[in-house]
């Protein structure tokens, strides 16, 4: 697309993108994108995981450098070159983890790095920075004491805090990254009140979430981006929940079309695994029922951050509910940690791969045969042989590419780990296997036979969890899917349900 | 060029090789200074000789650090080693008792309770501080720095409450033996050394203990989603690092037939740390090689001894000790190494290692 004389942006106009390119080692993570924000309105950035979301704001406040592409802030061309320089010339950031200093008061956090200074002895002026600082928080309708640590205060505050330090400079445009991951729905009402007394004020917002309904709740407009490239832009009003998400996932979903059904539901007479009676954990997961039959395979659909990871970690030990009940086999269990729900027969394959699974200066074989170790406990040790032959087996029935069992397994790539990690599981003999994004970052082939391999053990009657960001790999796998929204249950359904119907249940608001 | 074979491409790569040179290198700087250093001969019924005499003297820090070896592999550290010396030693002479008994115009061995009681007492000691550390660094989350920092500060006021701020000294003989003592003709105390590196070494072969402590100490997420019971291990892993400074305790204050609980293991933590990193355990935790803390204090006692014997000014022999483990350290750096093969081979350099 050529625009060699683009037309004067409309009035209002504060800041325009136009053309972005962005390649990482040659892989195009942006290709022809464009953002426009208006003074004075809330605009939501949407897209699937890896749509470009966090590149784009990252080129925008000058941590990436652009490719190409034209960036102008109140009609004058701009190239930030560092976080830094984005935020003198008006641009703020406000990330997904509140990155401020707990241990340092709210004051010196807002004002970290340009402290007011006295006149002539350039001495930090405390009184004008907590001044400041209470000013700031102000116009947010925050009324604290800004002298005590930040570590004092909840998260929510700390997010308004953060705002307030985004604020502290001439902003004039403010991009907020996922600001309600970590809130409460009381939190995330006093956060969204903030952001539209500042639209108010004119500021042009820019909010990137994965909550369909906080989308409506305050975005005025919305731009789509998907694998790396512009959808579209269109006001909130004239955009719906369902018209979102095929612009998300890039094609109609049409309800009226109904794949046949691929996998036959298990019989009403298979005995019960895992039930979960409205379990839940307080600012995590609201309260939901869970049943799992033996042998089935039950999909967790939903978007980033829908609450699916919870799902797993309340099951296997990982979090206390606060509600709710378990029960295993009809008994009532309590998972104080994973060793108790491995106990009972429970596996989990966990999201991260580096930071939960793996152990990487160790071998494959050490790693394949931890799991089974920590069940068979300190004593009764497997020998050398038996974790090699334990582990020769799997590699060769896993298909996992490794020199030999002895290789670290940090040197392996992301899909054989991941194929090492099953492995590690399947070797406990589990009953239930929790599966928490299994195909996450791997190439097709490994992808298909890890799939593959699920299906087979289902079949000889083990019972899986399936969480997957892949609608298809869900709906073609599970007997049924339970979808998730907003931290939520939005409702389950039956086998043979098509991808159009799960995205019908996530963008009901 | 030519490749060098197998076998010696094995010991070149082995991690202890460093180690053992090091050892070498300093036992063979000591014989060059001292001739009778190597001489070890029979005298008084026992062996003799400045080796003899190494050994001897590294046993309580060996002990020390095969302990602090196992807690340093799972990410943790103790620093309280040196006080829990001091305690063990001080209840296990304070229960012994401190009086000189005269019987018929002769010294008569009387204690105040059994001695096997008052060694029970001494490790139960120990162990309970080292359920004190762990549950501190397990169960509350405390950094193990200062997890152990309470107990290293804290543990010297309580030895010196048990010995009532008096330098408490022994005259039962037979609890000489521990320290003193020798059995086929080799010290008592190797005996203990050994046993205590023979048990560990069995553990963490033949169980799962290996496995598991560095596991824990590479990933503990990992680990603890893998259904290994970390804080248990945690815990249990203080508790043993802080038996073996117990058994130190003994041995150091039977050696010297008294008690002090200001001066008792003073530094020992830091000794015993050191030794630890010569022996080629990461202080990051994960991989660890209990006979390379072996090799480590035995480096530390070698270097010790050299000291002395070369006759370093005492104002100046801290200095020396400093520069030599400084130099050590460096000797034993892959990445420095790498720099010095760099510097002195750049004209060949294309055909380099790695």
């Amino acid at each position: 697309m050529n625009t060699p004389d683009p037309p004067a942006p409309p009035p209002g106009t504060v800041l325009e993108l136009r053309g972005i390119h962005k390649q990482f080692s040659g892989v195009p993570a942006l290709a022809d994108v464009q953002l426009r924000l208006r003074a004075g309105e809330i605009h939501a950035l949407m897209g699937q995981n890896g749509a470009g979301k966090s590149t784009l704001i990252k080129v925008l406040t000058g941590v990436y450098p652009v490719d190409a592409g034209e960036m102008r802030l109140q009609g004058r061309a701009i190239r930030p070159a560092s976080p830094l320089s984005a935020q003198r010339l008006g641009i703020s950031t406000v990330y997904q983890e509140v990155n401020l200093c707990p241990n340092l008061s709210v004051a010196e956090n807002i004002f970290a790095g340009r402290y007011p200074r006295r006149r002539f002895t350039r001495r930090i002026d405390w009184a004008a920075a907590n001044r400041g600082a209470r000013e700031l928080l102000a116009r947010l309708d925050v009324h604290i004491d800004v002298s005590r640590l930040l570590s004092s205060y909840p998260v929510a505050v700390q997010q308004m805090v953060a705002i307030a330090r985004a604020l502290g400079v001439q902003a004039k445009v403010l991009i907020l990254d996922e600001p309600t991951s970590s809130l409460d729905e009381d939190e995330v009402d006093k956060l969204f009140e903030v952001l539209r007394r500042l639209r108010a004020e004119g500021l042009a917002i820019l909010f990137v979430t994965h909550f369909l309904n906080q989308v409506y709740a305050v975005s005025d407009r919305i731009t789509v981006l998907r694998n790396g490239g512009w959808v579209g832009e269109w006001t909130a009003a004239e955009l719906g929940p369902q018209a979102l998400i095929s612009a998300m996932v890039g094609r109609e979903f049409d309800m009226a079309a109904r794949a046949g059904a691929q996998r036959p539901a298990v019989g009403a007479d298979t005995p019960v695994l895992l039930q979960a009676s409205g379990l839940g954990q307080r600012g995590q997961l609201q309260p939901l029922d869970l049943q799992l039959r033996a042998g089935e395979v039950m999909g967790l659909a939903g978007l980033l951050g829908s609450g699916r990871t919870e799902v797993a970690r309340l099951l296997f030990g990982l979090a206390r509910p606060d509600s709710g009940e378990l029960r295993v086999d009809g008994q009532p269990v309590q998972f104080k940690a994973p060793a108790d729900a491995v106990r009972r027969g429970l596996a989990m394959c966990p999201e991260e791969r580096k930071t939960d699974g793996i152990v990487a200066e160790l071998s494959v074989r050490e790693n394949i045969a931890l799991a089974l170790q920590a069940s068979l406990g300190l004593r009764r040790n497997l020998s050398r042989a038996e974790q090699t032959r334990l582990a020769e087996a799997f590699v060769k029935a896993l298909g996992i590419k490794t020199a030999s069992v002895e290789t670290p397994i940090g040197l392996l790539s992301g899909g054989n780990q991941q194929k090492a990690v099953l492995a590690r599981w399947l070797a406990t003999q589990p009953r239930l296997l929790l599966l928490d994004e299994p195909t996450r970052g791997i190439d097709v082939a490994a992808k298909q036979e890890i799939l593959q391999e699920i299906l087979r053990l289902a079949g000889e009657g083990m019972s899986v969890l399936f969480i997957s960001s892949e609608m298809d790999e869900v709906v073609r796998l599970s007997h049924r899917v339970t979808v998730l929204r907003d931290r939520r249950k939005a409702g389950e359904l039956p086998a043979g349900c098509t991808e159009d119907e799960v995205y019908e249940l996530i963008a009901k608001t | 060029m030519t490749s060098p074979s197998p076998t010696v491409q094995r010991v070149l790569h082995h991690r202890l090789l460093w180690p053992v040179v090091t050892l070498v290198l300093l036992l063979a700087l000591n014989a060059a200074f001292n001739p009778t250093f190597l001489h070890v001969e029979w005298r008084d019924g026992h062996l003799y000789g400045s080796l003899v005499d190494i050994l001897n003297r590294a046993a309580p820090l060996v002990l020390v650090a095969l302990g602090m070896t196992l807690v340093i592999a799972t990410r943790g550290i103790d620093i309280s080693v040196g006080a829990v010396v001091a305690i063990a030693a001080a209840l296990a002479a304070a229960l012994i008792g401190g009086s000189l008994v005269v019987k018929d115009g002769a010294a008569a061995d009387v204690s105040r309770f059994p001695m096997w009681l008052a060694i029970a007492a001494a490790l139960g000691a120990a162990l309970a501080c080292g359920l004190w550390n762990g549950l501190l660094v397990a169960r509350i989350g405390m950094q193990p720095i200062i997890a152990t920092l309470i107990l290293m500060v804290a543990g010297r006021g309580i030895a010196q409450l048990i010995t009532e701020g008096q330098i408490i000294t022994v005259y039962y003989t037979p609890y000489f033996f521990i320290g003193g003592g020798y059995l086929l003709g080799l010290p008592f105390a190797l005996f203990i050394a050994a046993a205590v590196f023979a048990l560990l070494y069995l553990a963490v072969t033949r169980s799962a203990l290996g496995l598991f402590i560095q596991s824990i100490g590479i990933n503990p997420a990992a680990a603890r989603l893998a259904g290994v019971k970390a804080r248990r291990l945690t815990v249990g892993v203080y508790m043993l690092c802080a038996f073996c400074a117990g058994l130190a305790g003994l041995i150091i204050s039977s050696n010297v037939k008294s008690a002090d609980g200001n001066n008792a293991g003073q530094l020992l933590e830091l000794d015993a740390i050191l030794a630890v990193t010569l022996g080629g355990t990461s202080l990051t935790g994960g991989r660890f090689s209990l006979l390379g803390s072996v090799i480590g204090a035995l480096i530390i006692q070698t270097l010790t001894y050299a000291i002395y014997s070369l006759g370093v000014p005492p104002e100046i022999n801290l200095v020396v000790k400093a520069v030599v483990v400084f130099a050590v350290m460096l000797l034993q750096s892959p990445e420095f190494r790498a720099e010095m093969r760099r510097l002195v081979f750049r004209p060949a350099a294309a055909g380099g290692a790695q």
